[in-house]
């Protein structure tokens, strides 16, 4: 079993739209068997934190294509994106270029 | 092996000295893809089943060996800069698929962006420029960058901001205030030109009269003339706006989509050149800039900028091609960069027929019609007929020039439909 952990969630460039506007979130996810991955944590947010129209958040079981993902300060694409194992204390960021410019 | 670990530090270390080495090559870059371990000496990779070599991961001391550690070890394993090869890699370049951190990061953006500027010509030595600022992502990067490259390569130019207010409530006067921001802290001088001042309308009064249809049709044709008027009260020799890559992308397939081959012509250019009285030139200094940079610059620099929907609805034709451009650049990165050169590289065939640009005769704005698009929307909207400037009436231009009145029928025609 692994333990629950406790992360940091932050939405911005208008993704905060689609969670009643709130930019950060200290959430603690809960224990479960396997380790918690960046797949997992993302239908955890659409099961608990997404407040409407998903499609502009999610698409397929990854982000939309346009949302920015950064673990830890750093672009997920170095992170091994969808499989990266979140860590307690993790810091992840999502945000929207989908915004007006 | 899990003994190992228990072993004192001089023991271990002397164990990686002579044989706790591993080399583990992947064939993709950043350590994906297909990986092979080696911890000897291999005079032939191919033999060893190496065909191709995107990344290695060299590990030594305890563990090393252990296969099943390699997993965690390459999660875990921050990603080095690939310029400066010392700090830990901040993003994945989608243009060049390199690893930076964050300083190599700034400086490669800004460098391409004055390389952009440089090869172009875009500025002079001594102009005034605008630089067209709605408080968003793009301009907010471009006030900064374009601030920092005027004292960084000395450019010796008068950079101010032009702001336009369409007069939507909720919306673009918070925008404005984060303008108003960005003034103060880049202290830049700022101008405000409304929609209000220019055109007695504002989008709000817009909307209430022709609905959300084509609401977007009024807000486009007034701002690019808006921007224009702005500049002329200040007195600039070129307007800059922060359009990027992304956009530029955008437009070639709207354009291509829509079968405008006049704008499909001329969408890539980086400059307009003086098309006429009342027109400033324009340039796009952030051209081949990635929207997913501009962003994580903003994101990483703590730029203040302002990200909110239109309440008046995006443009939905532009969203059809933004997100299936995003599609595409999700499977291949370059796909919007390949797109603008092949927009750049499109010639149109001799006798294809263009449009002929004169001026407006009411005011003198360059139009390809007797009466500019903007004067046309205008007359439409004080005469309670906003259709008249939707879809194509030029045989009204004539009457609309010598005040006539309009026929019952064509009246019909033109006022707003329920909504």
């Amino acid at each position: 079993m692994a333990a629950p952990i406790a992360i940091h969630l932050e939405f911005g460039g208008g993704a905060e739209l689609l969670f009643d506007g709130v930019k950060e979130h200290h959430v603690t996810l809960p224990s479960q068997s396997e380790p918690w991955d960046v797949k997992q944590l993302l239908v955890w947010i659409q099961q608990n934190l997404l407040k409407e129209r998903p499609e502009l958040f999610v698409q397929g079981d990854s982000v939309r294509p346009g949302i920015l993902v950064l673990i830890n300060d750093a672009d997920w694409e170095l992170m091994g994106e969808l499989d990266y194992q979140l860590q307690d204390q993790d810091n992840v960021v999502f945000i929207s270029t989908l915004h007006g410019g | 092996m899990a003994t190992e670990h228990q072993k004192p530090a001089t023991q271990q270390q002397q164990q990686a000295g002579v044989s706790s080495f591993t080399l583990v090559i992947y064939e993709q870059e950043n350590f994906q893809g297909r990986c092979h371990e080696l911890t000897g000496p291999s005079n032939n990779l191919q033999e060893a089943g190496v065909e191709k070599v995107g990344s290695i991961l060299v590990l030594c001391g305890p563990g090393a060996k252990k296969p099943g550690n390699l997993q965690t070890q390459r999660l875990a394993m921050p990603v080095l800069c690939s310029s400066c090869a010392e700090k830990r890699a901040a993003l994945k370049r989608p243009k060049t698929g390199h690893s930076l951190c964050k300083d190599c990061f700034f400086w490669a953006f800004e460098e391409e962006v004055h390389q952009t500027i440089v090869a172009a010509k875009l500025f002079k030595h001594g102009e005034i420029v605008g630089i067209a600022a709605s408080g968003g992502k793009d301009s907010t990067v471009l006030a900064h960058v374009m601030k920092l490259l005027n004292e960084r390569y000395d450019y010796g130019l008068e950079l101010m901001l032009l702001s336009v207010d369409e007069g939507i409530t909720g919306y673009r006067d918070d925008s404005l205030e984060t303008v108003k921001r960005n003034q103060q802290q880049y202290e830049l001088p700022l101008k405000i030109v409304s929609y209000e001042e220019l055109y007695g309308w504002t989008m709000d009064a817009i909307v209430k009269q022709v609905g959300l249809k084509n609401n977007c049709t009024f807000c486009g044709v007034f701002r690019r003339q808006a921007l224009d008027r702005g500049a002329i009260m200040l007195k600039v020799d070129k307007i800059c706006t922060g359009h990027n890559a992304d956009d530029v992308a955008e437009t070639v397939l709207m354009n291509v989509l829509r079968g405008d081959i006049a704008r499909l012509r001329r969408c890539t250019a980086i400059s307009t050149s003086s098309e006429g009285d009342g027109v400033v030139p324009r340039c796009k200094p952030l051209k081949y800039a990635y929207e997913k940079e501009i962003v994580l610059y903003a994101y990483f620099k703590k730029l203040d900028y302002f990200s909110t929907e239109c309440i008046y609805s995006p443009n939905a034709y532009r969203g059809y091609a933004r997100t299936f451009l995003k599609d595409l650049e999700s499977v291949r990165p370059s796909s919007i960069i390949d797109v603008i050169h092949s927009g750049e590289n499109l010639s149109v065939r001799d006798g294809v027929k263009m449009p002929v640009q004169g001026t407006c005769n009411r005011c003198g704005y360059i139009s390809s019609q007797a009466l500019c698009k903007s004067c046309v929307l205008l007359e439409g909207l004080n005469r309670g007929l906003p259709k008249l400037g939707i879809g194509k009436h030029h045989r009204l231009h004539g009457k609309i020039l010598s005040q006539q009145p309009l026929t019952e029928k064509e009246e019909r025609k033109l006022k707003a439909v329920d909504f």
